[in-house]
């Protein structure tokens, strides 16, 4: 069959919604909580409708039970799926360890948003890269056609090395902005996504298992390691999947860090999320001005993309991190990642941290001409001025 | 008998892996624990009465372990490795089919 797709005016929660439709997903366990709420209403009204077959909503009373019946969804077998947000997410905190412990490839949409206190509803990644350490895979969406292909890569990728994954797309920016979608149509999503192949199922009542069993130390150490082996197998996967989602759709994933105008660069700049679509159109005025950059942007923060990031940074002056996110008693998140990665090569270009748009505070085209500016400041002297720049800060 | 975990041995306690390759890829088990038999942990072991038993599986539901077994004549059996002896199967038995006796080791 062809590939002819189908173009809809969507919200990058309305996009979410649709991927997991697409993805033919059999139970969706989910609690409301802004600005996630509409990906589950969408996913509600695709049942109310009747154009969902052999789909499960099961309602429940918070965000700690959706990941739990999640959980016990996709041990029985079903493709499952969930979305949350912020507080939502770290209520799930527990569950996520359980979830990437017994090996159970839920995918979960989460919806960038700032921590409270201050109670707060705009984007910001602290809530997704607290949960780094959970044994997740985390995907970061620039825009809404990127929240639907990653989800459906996501399913793809997670039952593959049996490991869950979050599709990562910013509050307001994305969630509830609108823009055209190319969508897959059905038949070429079901080729591209067989039904889920479980490792073990509990429904297979003539083999009785327990899942989560007690590990003494003679043997909890081993299955760490290979949650860590299906890591590294996941960086090949993700190459290959996102591949061969580029040669059926035209939208290549295979890289784990997308370079735009990286070539010839002087300094990069590098971040994640919806972020980076204004850093790649501040590439273009910046290049028009005379500037050698470009930009790095990080699709998958786990695993990490070492290699890719190394590549990148043999071949660059300068690398300007910046992290929509912060890690209090550090720095930021994504700059203290890079700078561990590059720490035992050869690779050492000047790295500095830009704490920017924390709590949704904007971040545009002239804030990375002024950072472009202070870079090349840096560099010219050849030392940092300060290692961690709180770029916003009122001063 | 096949654990997921490795194969369960006679008169073994445990079962040890010696290499990661010998582990499986996902953490699961017939019992609560991965490797360790629990049966050593028992005082009082439950006996079963098959005049007494009705075949009704409440104590298969019940068995947290789970060490109860259907057998193929259609009675019940414990397996011994893997039961507690917490005497849940002799308290919610509805024919008072099953016992709890002091253990001789």
């Amino acid at each position: 069959m062809e590939y002819k797709p189908i173009r809809k005016v969507v919200s990058g929660n309305y996009a979410a919604a649709y991927a997991a439709k697409h993805a033919r997903v059999e139970v969706v366990a989910a609690y409301p909580i802004t600005p996630q709420t509409s990906i589950i209403e969408k996913i509600a009204e695709f049942i109310a409708n009747g154009e969902v077959e052999n789909l499960e909503y099961v309602a429940v009373e918070s965000e700690h039970s959706a990941m739990a019946a999640c959980i016990g969804a996709s041990a029985a077998g079903a493709r499952t799926f969930t979305a949350t947000s912020a507080q939502g997410l770290a209520l799930m905190h527990e569950m996520l360890h359980w979830a990437s412990g017994a090996r159970l490839p839920v995918v979960m949409v989460d919806v960038n948003r700032a921590m409270a206190p201050p109670w707060s509803v705009w984007d910001d990644q602290t809530d997704s890269l607290a949960q780094r350490d959970t044994g997740w895979m985390q995907f970061y969406a620039e825009n809404n056609q990127e929240v639907y292909d990653g989800v459906l890569m996501a399913f793809k990728i997670a039952e593959t090395v049996n490991l869950p994954a979050m599709v990562i797309e910013s509050a307001f920016i994305l969630s509830h902005t609108y823009d055209v979608v190319e969508m897959i149509p059905q038949e070429l999503v079901d080729e591209f996504l067989p039904p889920r192949k479980p490792l073990y199922t509990i429904t297979d009542f003539d083999n009785p298992i327990s899942v989560g069993a007690l590990g003494t130390p003679a043997d909890y150490y081993e299955f760490r390691y290979k949650i860590q082996k299906a890591m590294e197998e996941a960086k090949k996967v993700i190459h290959e999947v996102g591949k061969e989602f580029g040669e059926r759709f035209g939208r290549d994933y295979s890289q784990m860090i997308e370079l735009y105008r990286t070539d010839d660069a002087d300094f990069v700049f590098m971040g994640m999320g919806s972020l980076m679509g204004t850093v790649k159109q501040a590439v273009d005025v910046l290049r028009e001005e005379g500037y050698k950059v470009g930009a790095a942007k990080v699709r998958w923060f786990r695993p990490f993309p070492s290699e890719e990031l190394y590549e990148l940074a043999k071949n660059v002056k300068g690398i300007a991190v910046l992290d929509r996110n912060f890690s209090f008693g550090q720095e930021g998140i994504l700059f203290n990642e890079a700078k561990g990665v590059l720490y035992n090569t050869d690779a050492h270009p000047i790295i500095k941290n830009y704490i920017v748009g924390l709590g949704g505070r904007d971040f545009t085209v002239a804030d990375v001409r002024k950072i472009a500016e202070n870079m090349k400041a840096i560099i010219d002297k050849g030392e940092l001025d300060v290692e961690v720049d709180w770029y916003h800060l009122k001063r | 008998m096949n654990t997921l975990f490795g194969e369960k041995k006679e008169g073994a306690t445990k079962i040890v892996l010696k290499s990661v390759d010998e582990y499986p890829e996902a953490p699961v088990s017939l019992g609560t624990t991965l490797s360790n038999f629990t049966g050593d942990w028992r005082t009082f072991i439950p006996v079963i009465d098959d005049e007494k038993c009705v075949k009704c599986y409440i104590c298969w539901k019940f068995c947290p372990e789970p060490a109860i077994f259907i057998r193929e004549d259609g009675y019940v059996g414990v397996d011994y490795d893997y039961c507690k002896g917490c005497g849940i199967c002799a308290n919610e038995c509805p024919t008072k089919a099953i016992t709890m006796e002091k253990e001789e080791k």
